[in-house]
C-alpha cells in the first residue's frame, strides 16, 4: 500500500515538473514561465529604473560613456573606433536582443528551429533563395579588409558580451515564451542581416511572371500593360541631366528568342510597397541659408522597430541616426559635416536562367557545346520537436536552382537558376563605415563605391553647401530586355557581359533646380545611356514632391515635416474626375449619390476622418480588378498592370477589348466599369458598415498596425492608430507598412535635426520605451534629436548614463 | 501555529533555493518539508502550496506594481485571460502552489516508505 502511495506521488510529482516544464502548442511552459525568479515577471521593467551605472566590458581599450536621453536613445562616447563599435554591439544586445538574433534566424532560413514545422516551407525558400551563399560571398569579400574584420569582430564581441551577462531571468521575455536560448553572435549574422535588407529592397522580379504572360497573352499586349517608360513621368535624376561626358560601353544585343516556358508558381516576392522618400535643398532654396535633407524609408511596421536610433562618437567623428541591429554604424543618419539618406533603387538585378540538366542525377547542365559540373548543396533545416529536414540545392555558375522538380518546377531535367545581385560579393558595410565619418560631397562619393546590392538612391547634404544623389549598386551592363525575361541558361549569349562602369551610375551634384529627391520612380529617362529596366516603379509619390519643391522658391523644416505628413492623393486626383464625368446619376440610389457626392466634395486628402477616401480606395480596388478580370484566377502566376497604366488606359482607351467584363453578355467599356465599380463599392461598404458597426472615416476602415514580429501577436501590438496617407502617397502608411523611420536635418553651425519612428528603443515589451514613439509618429510629431557635442555636456534631456570600462 | 511556522519555513527554503537554482526549487522546498520536516496528511500538500502561492503571488506583485503592471497587462492577454490581470496573479500562484505541493506529498511518501511507519 506504501509502495503504491509512493509511486502514485512519484508519478504525479514527474508529471508536474515535465507538464509545468514543457512547451505545449503555443503555451509556454507554464512552471518556468510564470515564476518569479525566472519568468516573464522578470521583464516587467523599464530600463531607466534598473540600469546599472558602471559596466565591465571585456576586450575594451578605454573607458566609454553612454548617456541615455528621454527617448533611451544612446549617445556612446568612445576613443576609438573598435570601443565604439563593441558598445554599439553591446548596447543594441542590451535592448534588442530577441530581435536581433530572430532577423538573421529569419534571413538564413532557420525560423523552424525556433517556431517549429509551420516555418519548414519559409526556411526552405530562404535556402533557395541562397541567403546564406550570399552572406558568406559578402563575409569572404570583408574579411579582405582587416581594419573593417577588426570593428566587426569588436561588434560581435560587444554582442556576445551582453549574451554571456545574462541570467536566464533576464532573457528577453520572447525566448521564455518560445522556450529557447540565444546562441552566440558572430560576423556572419551581420552579413546575414545586410542580406535580409537587400531580399526585402531588392528581392523581387517578374521575369517569370512577364514570359508566362507572353506566352499567354502576345508580346504587343504585354508591352502595351507593363511599358518599361510611362508618359509623364518626373525621373529622380532631372530630365535636364546631360550624359554626353560618359563614355558608354554598349553591348549588343544577340540573335536570340527567349525561352518560352510555363511556370506555374513562383515563390512570394518581397512586399511591393517596400519603398522609401528622400530629398535634399541646397543652401538657395532654404529659409535659413542651410542646406537641409530629409528621409523616410518605408517598410512593414514591426515592433521591435527594425530601426534603432544611437549617437556613436569618437574623437575623430560624431554621428547620429538610425542603426540597423546587427550592423555597424549608423545607416541613415548626419554627422556635423553631412546628412545622408537612402531610397531603394528600383532595378531589376535579379534574373533567372533556364537550366537543362544532362539527367535525372542533375550532376551536370547545358552550356554551349559542354556540359557543366553543378555542386550540390544539402541544407539541414533543424526543425523544433521534429526531425531534422533535409533539401537539395543545385548550384550553377549562375547561382542556385530555386525551382526545380522538388520545388514549384518542371519536371526532372529542369530547372530554374537564380542570378542575383544580392549574391555578388559586396563589401556594403563598409561603405557605411565610412558615410559615418565623411565630411563633404568627395567621401561621400568615395564611400559609396564599396555598394554592390540592394542598388538605393543616396541622398546628400553637406554643410559646405552641396547637394547629390547616386543611384548607386553594382548593376549589369544590360542589352534591351536583357533580364527582363527568363533567359536560356544553356546559351553564354544571355550571359551578363558587363557592369555598367561605377562612375557612371546615373547620379546629379548641385541640379539647377535646387533640389534632389527620389521615391522609387525610373531612375532616369530614356536618355540615360544604359539599358534601366524594373517591374516596380512608384509613378505617384515622386510627382507629388517634386511638385512640392517647384511650387515656391524657399522651404523649411517646417516644410519637410509638412511634406512628409503629406497625405495628397494624386491618384485619386488623376482619374476622379475623369469618372466622375461619366457617372450617369439618374439611376443612382439615395445612398450610391450620397456617397458619391461625398466624393465629389473631396479635396484628395486621405487624412484621417476622410471618408471619400475610404470610398474611393474601395471604388479603386474595385475598378482595377473588374478592369483586370482575365488576370485572376489563373493557373500560371503572372502580374497585373500598375496603377499608373491602369489609369493612363482608361483615360487613354476607354473602349479597349480588355475592359470588356468576362462574364457579362454586353461589351462594357470604361464608363460601365466605372459606374459598376462604384455601385459593388457602395454595396460593399455598407456591407462593412454593418459588420463592423464602424464608421467609414479613412482611419477606421484603414486600421493601420504596428505587429509585433511574432505574426502581430496582439498582446505586444499596437491596433487602429489614427493615421492619414496610404501607399502612392507621400505620407505611405497603408495598414501595416510605411514610414519607418522619419527623419530630417538640417546642416547649419550645428545640425538641427528630427526624427521618430513608429516603436520605442526597447525591444521589451514590459518596458515604457517599447512602443512610446508611435503617438507621436501617428500625430505627425517629431523628437528634436540631441546632438551632444561631448559626453559630460550638462543637459537636463540626459534620463541617465552608463560608466563602460576595460574587464580585467 | 505551527502550520504558520510550516509555512514561513516553506517560503525561506524556497526563496533561498530560488536564489540559485530554477523554477522547480519550489519543487524541491516542498520536497523538502514534507520529507524531512515531516507534514502530516493533508497539510503535506496545502503547507507547501500556501507557502508558495503565497510567495510567488508576493514576489510576482512586488516585480511588477513598480513598473505599473506594463507586462502583467499584456501577457494577460497574451495567455488570454481578456486583459485579466488579477487572474494572472491567482493562476501563478496556483501554478507554483500545485508545482510544490505536490511535491510535498511526494516527500511525505518517501519519508514513510524510508521510516517504514504507517
Amino acid at each position: 500500500m506504501k509502495s503504491v502511495k509512493f509511486l502514485v506521488s512519484l508519478l504525479f510529482t514527474l508529471g508536474i515538473f515535465y507538464g509545468l516544464n514543457t512547451k505545449f502548442g503555443d503555451i509556454p511552459p507554464m512552471g518556468k514561465f510564470l515564476s518569479p525568479n525566472q519568468g516573464f515577471w522578470k521583464n516587467e521593467i523599464t530600463e531607466s529604473d534598473v540600469a546599472e551605472e558602471v559596466l565591465k566590458i571585456p576586450g575594451l581599450k578605454n573607458p566609454v560613456t553612454v548617456n541615455y536621453d528621454e527617448s533611451l536613445i544612446p549617445h556612446v562616447f568612445a576613443q576609438n573606433d573598435e570601443d565604439l563599435y563593441r558598445t554599439q554591439g553591446y548596447i543594441t544586445a542590451q535592448h534588442r536582443l530577441w530581435q536581433l538574433e530572430f532577423q538573421t534566424f529569419a534571413s538564413g532560413g532557420r525560423l523552424s528551429e525556433i517556431v517549429g514545422e509551420a516555418a519548414i516551407e519559409y526556411d526552405r525558400g530562404q535556402r533557395r533563395k541562397g541567403m546564406g551563399f550570399g552572406a558568406d560571398n559578402a563575409l569572404k569579400e570583408m574579411m579582405k579588409h582587416p581594419e573593417e574584420v577588426k570593428l566587426l569582430e569588436a561588434y560581435r564581441d560587444g554582442i556576445n558580451a551582453y549574451i554571456e551577462s545574462l541570467s536566464v531571468g533576464e532573457l528577453p521575455v520572447e525566448y521564455k515564451i518560445l522556450d529557447y536560448q540565444p546562441e552566440p553572435w558572430t560576423t556572419k549574422k551581420t552579413a546575414l542581416l545586410l542580406m535580409y535588407m537587400t531580399d526585402m529592397l531588392a528581392g523581387g522580379d517578374a521575369d517569370l511572371e512577364n514570359t508566362n504572360f507572353v506566352k499567354l497573352f502576345g508580346k504587343e499586349t504585354f508591352d502595351l500593360l507593363f511599358p518599361e517608360f510611362y508618359t509623364d513621368q518626373d525621373p529622380v535624376i532631372p530630365q535636364e541631366r546631360d550624359w554626353s561626358s560618359f563614355d558608354v560601353e554598349k553591348v549588343e544585343k544577340p540573335d536570340v528568342d527567349f525561352p518560352s516556358d510555363f511556370i506555374k508558381e513562383t515563390m512570394d516576392k518581397p512586399n511591393p510597397h517596400n519603398g522609401s522618400n528622400n530629398w535634399a535643398i541646397s543652401p538657395a532654396k532654404s529659409v535659413s541659408g542651410n542646406p537641409i535633407l530629409a528621409n523616410d524609408p518605408h517598410l512593414q511596421l514591426n515592433l521591435p522597430s527594425i530601426w534603432y536610433v544611437m549617437q556613436l562618437a569618437t574623437p575623430e567623428k560624431n554621428t547620429f541616426g538610425a542603426t540597423l541591429p546587427g550592423a555597424l554604424g549608423v545607416i541613415i543618419g548626419f554627422n556635423q559635416n553631412i546628412a545622408w539618406g537612402v531610397t531603394n533603387a528600383t532595378r531589376d538585378v535579379k534574373d533567372w536562367y533556364k537550366i537543362e540538366f544532362q539527367d535525372a542525377s542533375r550532376k551536370a547542365y547545358k552550356y554551349d557545346d559542354t556540359w557543366r559540373a553543378t555542386t550540390e548543396v544539402i541544407e539541414e533545416i533543424k526543425v523544433k520537436g521534429e526531425p531534422v529536414v533535409y533539401d537539395t540545392v543545385i548550384y550553377t555558375h549562375y547561382g542556385p536552382v530555386t525551382y526545380d522538380h522538388t520545388h514549384k518546377g518542371n519536371g526532372e531535367k529542369v530547372g530554374y537558376a537564380m542570378k542575383w545581385g544580392g549574391h555578388l560579393p559586396n563589401n556594403n558595410q563598409q561603405t557605411f563605415l565610412d558615410l559615418n565619418k565623411a565630411k563633404n560631397y568627395n567621401e561621400y562619393a568615395a564611400a559609396l563605391k564599396h555598394f554592390t546590392a540592394p542598388a538605393q538612391n543616396f541622398v546628400f547634404a553637406s554643410r559646405e553647401g552641396d547637394i547629390a544623389l547616386w543611384v548607386q549598386g553594382e548593376l549589369a551592363n544590360k542589352w534591351a530586355e536583357q533580364g527582363k525575361f527568363l533567359m536560356d541558361g544553356s546559351d553564354s549569349r544571355y550571359e551578363w557581359q558587363a557592369f555598367i562602369p561605377q562612375n557612371q551610375n546615373a547620379y546629379v551634384k548641385n541640379p539647377e533646380r535646387g533640389f534632389v529627391s527620389s521615391a522609387n520612380q525610373h531612375p532616369t529617362d530614356e536618355k540615360y545611356p544604359y539599358y534601366v529596366y524594373d517591374d516596380g516603379y512608384e509613378t505617384y509619390r515622386n510627382r507629388v514632391i517634386n511638385n512640392f519643391f517647384r511650387s515656391k522658391e524657399k522651404f523649411g523644416v517646417q516644410d519637410f515635416k509638412d511634406l512628409q505628413s503629406n497625405t495628397f492623393s494624386l491618384k485619386a486626383a488623376e482619374l476622379i474626375p475623369t469618372m466622375l464625368d461619366s457617372m450617369d446619376r439618374s439611376s443612382l440610389t439615395a445612398n450610391e449619390a450620397q456617397m458619391l457626392s461625398t466624393i465629389e466634395d473631396w479635396d484628395f486628402n486621405s487624412s484621417i476622418n476622410a471618408e471619400a477616401a475610404t470610398i474611393w480606395e474601395k471604388w479603386w480596388s474595385n475598378l482595377y480588378r473588374m478592369t483586370w478580370d482575365e488576370l485572376y484566377n489563373l493557373d500560371v502566376s503572372i502580374d497585373r498592370p500598375s496603377a499608373y497604366q491602369t489609369t493612363w488606359l482608361l483615360k487613354n482607351q476607354p473602349n479597349y477589348a480588355w475592359f470588356d467584363r468576362k462574364e457579362t453578355p454586353e461589351i462594357e467599356t470604361a464608363k460601365d466599369l466605372y459606374f459598376q465599380s462604384f455601385r459593388d463599392a457602395v454595396q460593399d461598404l455598407t456591407v462593412w458598415q454593418s459588420r463592423t458597426g464602424k464608421s467609414l472615416k479613412w482611419m477606421d476602415y484603414k486600421g493601420t498596425y504596428v505587429g509585433h514580429l511574432l505574426q502581430a501577436q496582439p498582446a505586444f501590438s499596437r491596433f487602429n492608430l489614427p493615421i492619414g496617407g496610404n501607399s502612392g502617397i507621400v505620407n505611405a502608411t497603408s495598414q501595416n507598412h510605411g514610414p519607418s523611420w522619419r527623419m530630417i536635418v538640417e546642416l547649419g553651425d550645428e545640425p538641427n535635426a528630427f526624427g521618430i519612428y513608429p516603436g520605442g528603443q526597447s525591444g521589451n515589451p514590459g518596458s515604457k520605451f517599447y512602443d512610446n514613439m508611435i503617438d507621436r509618429w501617428t500625430a505627425g510629431e517629431y523628437i528634436p534629436l540631441f546632438f551632444m557635442k561631448s559626453a559630460d555636456q550638462a543637459s537636463d534631456r540626459i534620463l541617465f548614463s552608463q560608466n563602460l570600462s576595460p574587464a580585467k | 501555529m505551527k502550520t504558520l511556522i510550516n509555512i514561513i519555513l516553506t517560503v525561506v527554503i524556497a526563496f533561498i533555493l530560488s536564489l540559485f537554482l530554477p523554477w522547480w526549487s519550489v519543487m524541491i522546498a516542498g520536497f523538502t518539508m514534507g520529507a524531512i520536516v515531516g507534514l502530516k496528511k493533508a497539510s503535506s500538500f496545502f503547507v507547501p502550496f500556501l507557502a508558495i502561492a503565497l510567495l510567488w503571488v508576493v514576489n510576482a506583485w512586488f516585480l511588477a506594481q513598480p513598473n505599473d503592471f506594463t507586462l502583467t497587462k499584456k501577457i494577460a492577454v497574451l495567455l488570454q485571460l481578456e486583459g485579466n490581470t488579477f487572474l494572472l496573479f491567482l493562476i501563478t500562484g496556483v501554478v507554483g502552489g500545485i508545482a510544490a505541493g505536490i511535491a510535498g506529498v511526494f516527500g511525505n511518501q518517501c519519508k514513510q516508505l524510508i521510516s517504514g511507519k504507517k
